[in-house]
């Protein structure tokens, strides 16, 4: 089980994770210092994808929560897509729908960027 | 062949495994596994896969847990019992009134909310000496009687 972590640069200041695994309390530190490492550089616009991701605990929501938390301090952003069913139903169980945007796909999550 | 008739109930399996977070996803295997035998639906297993996995992380995140983790899943003809064991003291010693920072109560609070929501029956039994049994249970169902 592990979790494999892609980092590109898009139109304007902006950046794209691409995740690809599973997110739980031993894969998540790695997301962590990814997302850490680009905020830390002054990226605050970021669309995190998670198409690939086929599992993510409260670990890994605390990641991304830890993530838009950081940005929003610099008037960031942090936008997710998603589109695997279960992994949106527990964003909707814990009412992360109302904080992130959450798109069913790249382009969409991108203009959604504020 | 029905599977409800294909299947000897009540089955039981058990599993150690070390409070580490790599081996979480061993824990989470198995649950799934023994759900699967149910024949609960995909989305069921999840919610039992996950529910699995936040009960062991917050063994794993206590500052006092036990050197394993105990996995008891007990398939019945209705439902799916899933007992976690953490043998680690608790509540006896001064070390124990750690206080969590915001951010690590927040995620624990959201990994006991997961589990609450996620399964039809959850209780917790915390010895000081024997250390704490997380008791779970997933209805085929889905549905509380």
């Amino acid at each position: 089980m592990d979790i494999r972590v892609n980092v590109r640069e898009a139109p304007g200041d902006c950046y794209v994770v691409d995740l690809s695994g599973e997110i739980d309390v031993y894969t998540s530190p790695k997301v962590k210092d990814a997302v850490g490492e680009l905020i830390d550089r002054g990226v605050y616009h970021l669309v995190i994808n998670l198409e690939k991701v086929r599992y993510i605990d409260s670990t890994g929501l605390g990641v991304l929560i830890g993530g838009l938390k950081r940005v929003r301090e610099h008037g960031g952003s942090v936008n997710l897509v998603c589109t695997n069913p279960q992994i949106k139903k527990i964003f909707d169980i814990t009412g992360l729908v109302k904080i992130f945007g959450i798109f069913d796909n790249e382009d969409a999550a991108m203009k959604a960027l504020v | 062949m029905n599977p409800a008739v294909e299947r000897a109930v009540p089955e039981l399996v058990e599993l150690r495994i070390p409070s580490r977070p790599e081996w979480v996803a061993l824990a989470r295997l198995a649950a799934a596994t023994v759900a699967n035998r149910l024949h609960f639906s995909i989305e069921e297993i999840e919610d039992v896969k996950l529910a699995v996995a936040e009960a062991c992380t917050a063994v794993i995140q206590h500052e006092n847990h036990g050197e394993f983790i105990d996995l008891t899943c007990e398939a019945l003809s209705d439902s799916l019992r899933v007992r976690v064991h953490d043998s680690g003291r608790h509540g006896t010693s001064a070390s124990d009134s750690r206080a969590m920072d915001f951010d690590e109560a927040r995620i624990a609070g959201l990994g006991i909310f997961l589990i609450r929501t996620l399964m039809d029956e959850v209780s917790y039994d915390v010895h000081a000496q024997l250390g704490t049994d997380l008791l779970m249970v997933k209805r085929l169902t889905g549905r509380p009687e």
